[in-house]
């Protein structure tokens, strides 16, 4: 009789894909500056590592915080014994606040209507199993986060049908490829339960359109289905565009407190905003009774440490820390950005325009050997192993469009930044694509930027004409 | 079309059962002594309120750990940052060490044969996605944590069958009880994947037997199933016979690294032992490689805080704390116990003789109008609503006798359980004198004797075979 369960047998959890062999190999040989100058360059890790100096200096200011402490007061016994699945009101309350001010105030968000759990992986999954079935599917627009893969189908049984976005108009999402996507999970025999969308994208780093944003809104209600929105890099936005959230979205068309409300959630986290991957904080957002009813109770399976909730209470009621680390997150978030852009240009490659995140999508299509994704592995592989920088092959998002990768810029310092940044230089250089830039090279380079330049203007106008119909 | 799960919209969750009334009847009117001297008395809390001191007094000369220092230097960077599903291995090293201490440094655990998770309640959950399918089943002997049917069931759609475990022989697990549970689950038309017991038991505060354990080990054995065993009370032991965990008895009869050793997993948690129930901290030890790997993964939906991790390492990692505390913990474990007991008899009320746990499962049915479960949950409701103590009765746990309640006597101070101990005398008084007759006076007196035999057995070190009495 078979022992283990199919879900262990199988390989649901995605992780056989060779998108973790850079992760293994960045282990075996990780670059140190001083004792490893030559090891691997991690860019493909999403994490914030440019504002900790703010959070430690308020730590150092306020001490009662993490020394488990209010007023000097020890209450280690009432933190100890707090495991009450609603989370700690004050923790909530915070987060509702904080969710607020990073979306400008022009939003409210009730922190009875917030479900805790632990880390947005856990948040999404509870979300799928409150609202499908095992073989249901949700739509998810293409490129989308590995992750994914795992946290929404693994233990679940539901399914994810891609949306497909290309290039051609900035990887945006069109009317054409939801009702795509919705058609071909018919054909595959699935029920559809809803959208999901990462806003800001990983690993686009833009954030979506209004134009986007009201086309899912009609979308789901005209389908009645859910959507949700994964905005855990909603404080990382750093373009001069706000942002904006589908709460905003749902203001603006008068439509909260409408059937269709109830079938919005939103799912935040701190692990990128703040940099805690490590705590484990993440948040479900619905108008929907039943569901945060449900998911308060799932919520059993992943509850944040009462220690935790107590320190980034404290923390982020503090409205002078958070207006100031949320200013200055972004002003070092766009200069780290611009580093990496500019150096990626003088190496001759261009990224899609992007205003957030923690990475930029990169084009290297041109190095391509050939237009296949066989082609990207073996352009991944020589990054890897020969230039030594770990980055994301666009293959492990599901992008449909061999070439593209994402490079992270805010999980090192500026000086090895600077660095990886020379050693791809010295890379494409040496290349036969480098070495054999010719007059039409060079056109199909500056073309290819006349048209990132054109999508640019496209996703800076705020008239958001339809992206097709350039 | 349904616009929920199936799992939202249902009541697997198990938090619709009257057993939640007496929660929600206490949330309203909480006893204080100062504010609220008639209020509700929480007696329904497995919590472990008795030692905290000791853990404050180590906070206080040791205050690094809560400050993300190390040696005096900051790693609030290091922590922040740290989600790696391995665990942090300082901490995993602490917690392996830490069960070995808790069962006399008689077996070691491996730190990477664990698998950390966010609670028990994480652990046993991630055991099920790991062992069982859709429809597959665990054998459990009752009474059982209601907390399973949601744990074990309800996203796992995993079912559970119950091996029946009666009074008369102090619900110890027997041969035949298992066989019976497993014929059962065939004829469900489940296959049944394991089997999983507490040890020490909740509800009943007793640590399995020699003889359980063997028994438990020759059925998985030749059903070739998996057994859990859930310890995490192992550290709330207090007295005589002792904690035998069933990993010592895998190693006693040469069992260690053979196919039957792959398929016997431990949970563990610091949430009972160390009363913090807060920190989120739980563990899966297994064997098999296969589900370490696996249950590693899925730790990914429920993490520990590093911020915890860190602070619990440097706790587990003295051992001049770890050493006095688990000898503490247990006097006043067993102090405070002796108090609940003694409190009962008093009021004419005897408890199954335990051990170990936060709680003692006590025997009122001479309390009941009719032996009967609508009879224990109208005493129940008596208990909650006039003597105004919550305490859980036993069909909350799946006995299948009425009349046994669980109540916990680890989560509040000497004097309100004293409080707590007089209202039920006087309640059960006044209960007697209105029905009090000969036959009753009789009744309750062949009802002790049956007691005093059941202890003598308990008691007994030669583990005589249970039904053989």
């Amino acid at each position: 009789m078979k022992q283990l369960s199919t879900k262990v047998t199988s390989n649901g959890h995605g992780q056989d894909s060779s998108y973790f062999l850079g992760w293994e190999e960045y282990e075996k040989n990780p670059y140190d500056e001083i004792k490893n100058p030559n090891g691997m360059i991690q860019m493909g890790l999403a994490e914030n590592q440019l504002c900790f100096d703010l959070i430690e200096s308020w730590l150092a200011k306020n001490p009662d915080a993490a020394s488990l402490k209010r007023n000097g007061q020890s209450i280690f016994r009432e933190l100890a014994l707090f495991q009450d699945y609603h989370g700690m009101p004050e923790f909530k309350k915070a987060m509702a606040e904080f969710m607020e001010e990073i979306r400008g105030n022009r939003v409210t968000f009730d922190p009875k209507k917030i479900v805790l759990a632990a880390g947005s992986t856990s948040a999404n999954e509870t979300l799928m199993f409150c609202l499908a079935e095992p073989g249901d599917a949700f739509l998810l627009p293409t490129p989308y986060y590995p992750g994914f893969d795992r946290d929404l189908k693994w233990r679940t049984g539901a399914e994810i049908v891609p949306i497909h976005c290309s290039s051609s108009n900035g990887f945006q999402i069109t009317e054409a490829a939801l009702q795509q996507a919705y058609q071909q999970a018919h054909k595959l025999d699935l029920k559809v339960k809803g959208v999901l969308v990462t806003n800001p994208s990983n690993p686009l780093g833009t954030a979506l359109t209004r134009r986007e944003l009201n086309l899912l809104v009609d979308f789901i209600t005209s389908k009645n289905i859910h959507l949700i929105s994964d905005e855990i890099y909603s404080g990382t936005m750093f373009g001069f565009e706000q942002f904006i959230s589908v709460m905003d979205v749902l203001k603006d068309k008068k439509l909260e407190n409408t059937e269709v409300s109830k079938r919005v959630h939103v799912v935040y986290s701190l692990s990128k905003d703040l940099g805690l991957p490590g705590f484990r904080v993440g948040a479900i957002y619905s108008n929907d009774e039943m569901i945060v009813s449900a998911a308060t109770k799932m919520s059993s399976f992943g509850l944040v440490s009462s220690q935790t909730q107590y320190l980034l209470s404290a923390l982020l009621s503090d409205k002078k820390f958070t207006s100031q680390y949320l200013e200055e997150n972004q002003k070092r978030l766009k200069s780290r950005q611009k580093q990496l852009v500019s150096g990626l240009e003088s190496a001759g490659i261009t990224c899609l325009r992007s205003n957030a995140g923690l990475f930029c999508w990169v084009d290297m299509r041109h190095l391509l050997d050939t237009n296949t994704f066989e082609a990207e592995l073996d352009l991944w592989k020589k990054i890897v192993y020969n230039v030594k920088l770990n980055i994301s092959p666009g293959s492990s998002c599901h992008c449909t469009e061999p070439g593209w990768f994402r490079v992270c810029f805010a999980n090192m310092s500026e000086d090895t930044l600077d660095l990886a940044l020379k050693r791809l230089k010295t890379f494409v250089e040496s290349t036969d694509c480098g070495r054999m830039i010719s007059r039409s090279s060079h056109e199909r380079l500056k073309s290819l930027r006349k048209k990132t330049v054109s999508n640019w203007v496209f996703r800076v106008s705020w008239s958001d004409r339809v992206p097709d119909e350039r | 079309m349904g616009l929920l799960s199936r799992k939202a919209t249902c009541n697997s969750h198990g938090q619709d059962s009257s057993y939640f009334l007496g929660w929600e009847e206490y949330e309203k009117n909480p006893y204080d002594d100062i504010k609220n001297p008639d209020g509700i008395i929480q007696m329904g809390l497995a919590e472990n309120q008795l030692s905290f001191d000791l853990i404050e007094s180590w906070l206080a000369k040791n205050p690094d750990a809560a400050n993300f220092e190390r040696e005096g230097q900051s790693i609030f960077r290091e922590l922040a940052l740290f989600q790696d599903y391995h665990g942090l291995p300082s901490f995993k090293k602490a917690m392996a060490d830490f069960m070995s201490e808790n069962r006399g440094n008689r077996v070691s655990f491996d730190p990477k044969k664990l698998v950390l998770t966010a609670g028990a309640t994480s652990a046993n959950e991630t055991l099920m996605f790991c062992l069982a399918d859709p429809g597959d089943a665990f054998l459990l002997p009752t009474p059982y944590y209601p907390g399973f049917d949601r744990d074990l069931k309800w996203r796992t759609e995993a079912e559970i069958v119950p091996i029946q475990c009666t009074s008369a022989n102090g619900f110890c697990i027997t041969k035949s009880a298992l066989e019976e549970a497993y014929e059962q689950a065939q004829k469900l038309n489940l296959k049944v994947k394991g089997v999983l017991i507490t040890n020490p038991s909740n509800p009943l505060g007793t640590t399995t037997t020699r003889t359980e354990l063997n028994h438990l080990l020759d059925f998985v054995s030749r059903k070739n199933i998996h057994l859990i065993s859930d310890e995490i009370y192992s550290g709330t032991v207090f007295t005589s016979p002792g904690f035998i965990s069933v990993m010592e008895v895998l190693k006693e009869k040469k069992l260690e690294n053979t196919d039957v050793s792959k398929r016997v997993h431990i949970v563990y948690s610091l949430s009972k032992d160390l009363g913090l129930p807060g920190f989120r901290v739980g563990v899966i030890h297994s064997n098999d490689d296969i589900v370490v790997a696996a249950a590693t993964k899925m730790s990914s939906f429920g993490l520990i805080s590093s911020q915890t991790q860190y602070l619990l390492s440097s706790l587990l990692s003295d051992k001049s704390f770890t050493k006095n505390y688990l000898k503490e913990n247990q006097i006043r474990l067993k102090n405070r116990h002796t108090k609940l007991v003694s409190g009962l008899e008093a009021a004419g009320i005897e408890c199954l003789k335990s051990n170990a746990g936060l709680f003692c499962w006590v025997d009122m049915r001479h309390l009941l109008r009719t032996n009967t479960f609508e009879a224990e949950i109208e005493l129940w409701k008596k208990i909650v609503y006039e003597v105004k103590l919550n305490i859980s009765p036993g069909s909350s746990c799946h006995c299948n006798e009425p009349g046994w309640f669980r109540v916990c006597f680890a989560n509040m101070s000497e004097e309100t359980l004293k409080v707590a101990l007089n209202r039920l005398k006087m309640f059960v008084d006044g209960l007697l004198s209105t029905t009090r007759s000969q036959s009753e006076h009789r009744r309750l007196r062949s009802l002790r004797k049956m007691k005093v035999s059941n202890w003598v057995f308990r008691l007994s070190f030669h583990d005589r075979e249970p039904e053989e009495r």
